[in-house]
């Protein structure tokens, strides 16, 4: 007998136990040949993830389905945790800007402006940034918002069968993001804005460019909704799924376009402006079911209201100086800096010491391209941040992700997942 | 712009009170920790904080009590924000330190409440299901507490070794 190999006994025993542990049917199963009569189930258990092909970024799905029918969900995130918070507080504050690039990736340039809003807070010149560096951050902010929607509802399009959509949509962000690339010089990750200010002022020919861009996006948006919003598939797949009441997305904390799409008309923009968002006309588009084809159309039409502020702003926008000068904040143009021994010291004192913060804390918000991006700054009067804690507005809309899917079927999480738009960078931190 | 609601809440709760500033123009009520829920509860009611905006911890190490529990709050209704920062004691190498949870006012603190266990530490008397969130089962110690080194790796190293 070869050792391990199961007894002839053995096999049988194990056959017979087989046969008992399948599963009872109910009395008269069968007899009346009732073809409506259910079939018994038992709740099995799948991995989705860490690595799936239809996921955004790196998560994992602990699914139990019955059928097709998903009982329980357990989300669990952290794959690509990058110790955000932990390295911030070993960093000069504008080292933090590479950092923050990594957040939300598809928009860095919201989570710069973000950064460097808490920290002028907490600086308290927060009314002194030139109305010139106020405007570019509103452009570049915008810019990123239709990139970070292009994205999500291209991909999102993509996951329900709509090739092409994702591809017209992706052209147009990389016309944005070659615009982004001319003016900060990184196509990803800018690190374009500092304290005080932006790094550099708009190249020559920024605004005839952007305009001739959005003229294209327009375009190609029109198309995009010919090719998906009377769409059998797309329709089927995205109305009345995961539906949300207002109450309950308050309860759970959503802001952003998923909120918006519930009703509920929350955006720093409008409710607590910030930059000059004040002067500038535009609609907050809210919708009525709180279903995932509410947050596409909510998208769609954000999208639409950024490129009217971008109108607007480029015909307002002063001349004027781009940062704020203040050898304290700003660090001193080259000229000065190789040619001047004063130049030279502000340039190394910066560099090594960083921008000197009084002793406080601050939370600072702004509209980001999911929703609330909260910084909250404690300093103890260095260079560094004493602490540095963002508030990921996709962290807080993945919690409420098992109450969406839970009733729902396996296949209705992937629009469901796309719609709540997690980006991994900014999830996990 | 809630500078109304901060008097109302000293008003309300003169012992829970341990301190309060407007400064960089954010409200903010330090609280005892044991007051916690009931205070919170009469912001959610009284004052319609409907909304949990944010919830972390900052660890000051070195000073007594070491930790503290910050929740950020808005009022869907009017607009208005509020700080509230709970100091948290912790002994040298005693127990975890422990806060009430607020997940039965506000789901949204859920994940949230998880994200300051698993870095600093903090238990939450309460919370359901309170696992770490970020980090992996197997990692020991907290990484935000100040405390923790920067350099230290821990690697999730799974090996086999049953075959050799």
């Amino acid at each position: 007998m070869v050792f391990g190999m199961p007894t002839p006994d053995e096999i049988v025993s194990g056959a017979a136990r087989e046969l008992r542990s399948r599963p009872q049917f109910p009395p008269g199963f069968g007899e009346d040949a009732d073809d409506d009569a259910p079939l018994p189930t038992e709740p099995m258990t799948i991995n989705m993830g860490p690595s799936h092909p239809a996921m955004h970024g790196t998560v994992r799905i602990i699914l139990t389905v019955d059928g097709e029918t998903v009982k329980e969900a357990d989300v669990q995130v952290g794959y690509l945790h990058r110790c955000f918070e932990k390295e911030a507080e070993y960093a000069t504050y504008t080292q933090v800007f590479p950092y923050t690039d990594r957040l939300n990736y598809v928009s860095p340039l919201l989570n710069n402006v973000g950064f460097a809003m808490a920290a002028e807070k907490l600086l308290g010149i927060s009314d002194k940034i030139p109305e010139r560096a106020q405007y570019i951050r509103v452009l570049i902010g915008e810019i990123s918002r239709i990139t970070d929607h292009l994205t999500c509802v291209g991909a999102s399009g993509m996951e329900v069968g709509a090739f092409t959509p994702f591809l017209w949509m992706i052209k147009c962000r990389e016309w944005l993001w070659e615009l982004l690339e001319e003016l900060t010089g990184a196509r990803l990750t800018h690190s374009y804005v500092r304290i005080g200010g932006v790094a550099a002022d708009l190249t020559d020919n920024f605004a005839q460019r952007l305009r001739d861009v959005l003229a294209k996006c327009r375009e190609a948006m029109v198309d995009v909704e010919k090719l998906i919003v009377k769409n059998r598939i797309f329709r089927d797949r995205m109305d009345g799924v995961a539906v949300i009441s207002a109450e309950e997305a308050v309860a759970y904390g959503w802001t952003g376009p998923c909120l918006r799409s519930t009703g509920v008309p929350y955006d720093v923009r409008k409710d607590h402006p910030y930059l000059v968002y004040d002067r500038f006309d535009f609609d907050v588009p809210v919708g009525s079911t709180g279903d995932n084809y509410d947050r596409f159309a909510v998208r769609m039409e954000e999208m639409r209201q950024s490129m009217r502020i971008l109108e607007q702003a480029l015909d307002q926008i002063p001349a004027g100086p781009f940062k704020l000068d203040d050898p304290r904040i700003s660090l001193p143009p080259k000229s000065q800096v190789y040619n001047t021994i004063e130049g030279m010291i502000g340039h190394f004192k910066q560099i090594v010491d960083g921008v000197k913060i009084p002793p406080g804390e601050a939370y600072s918000y702004t509209e980001g391209g999911n929703g609330e991006l909260g910084f909250y700054l404690v300093s103890d009067g260095t260079g560094r941040p004493y602490r540095c804690h963002v508030r990921a507005p996709c962290f807080i809309l993945m919690q409420s992700v098992p109450k969406l899917i839970i009733g729902a079927g396996v296949a209705d999480i992937i629009p469901t997942f796309g719609m709540i738009n997690m980006i991994g960078g900014e999830c996990d931190r | 712009m809630s500078k109304a609601d901060l008097d109302k809440l000293v008003a309300q709760f003169p012992s829970a009170i341990v301190s309060t500033h407007s400064n960089c123009g954010d409200d903010t009520a330090v609280i005892r920790s044991e007051t916690l829920l009931s205070v919170m509860r009469w912001l959610k009611g009284s004052l319609g904080f409907d909304f949990l905006v944010d919830l972390t911890a900052v660890d000051f190490l070195g000073r007594d009590p070491r930790f503290e529990v910050v929740y950020h709050l808005r009022s869907m209704q009017s607009g208005s924000r509020l700080r509230i920062k709970v100091p948290v004691a912790c002994s040298e190498d005693g127990p975890n330190p422990a806060v009430d949870s607020v997940i039965s006012i506000w789901p949204a603190a859920n994940w949230q409440e998880r994200e300051v266990w698993d870095m600093f530490g903090i238990k939450f008397t309460g919370h359901p299901d309170l696992r770490r969130v970020l980090m992996y089962e197997e990692f020991v110690g907290h990484p935000l507490r100040k405390d923790y080194p920067k350099e230290k790796r821990q690697p999730l190293i799974r090996r086999d070794y049953s075959m050799e």
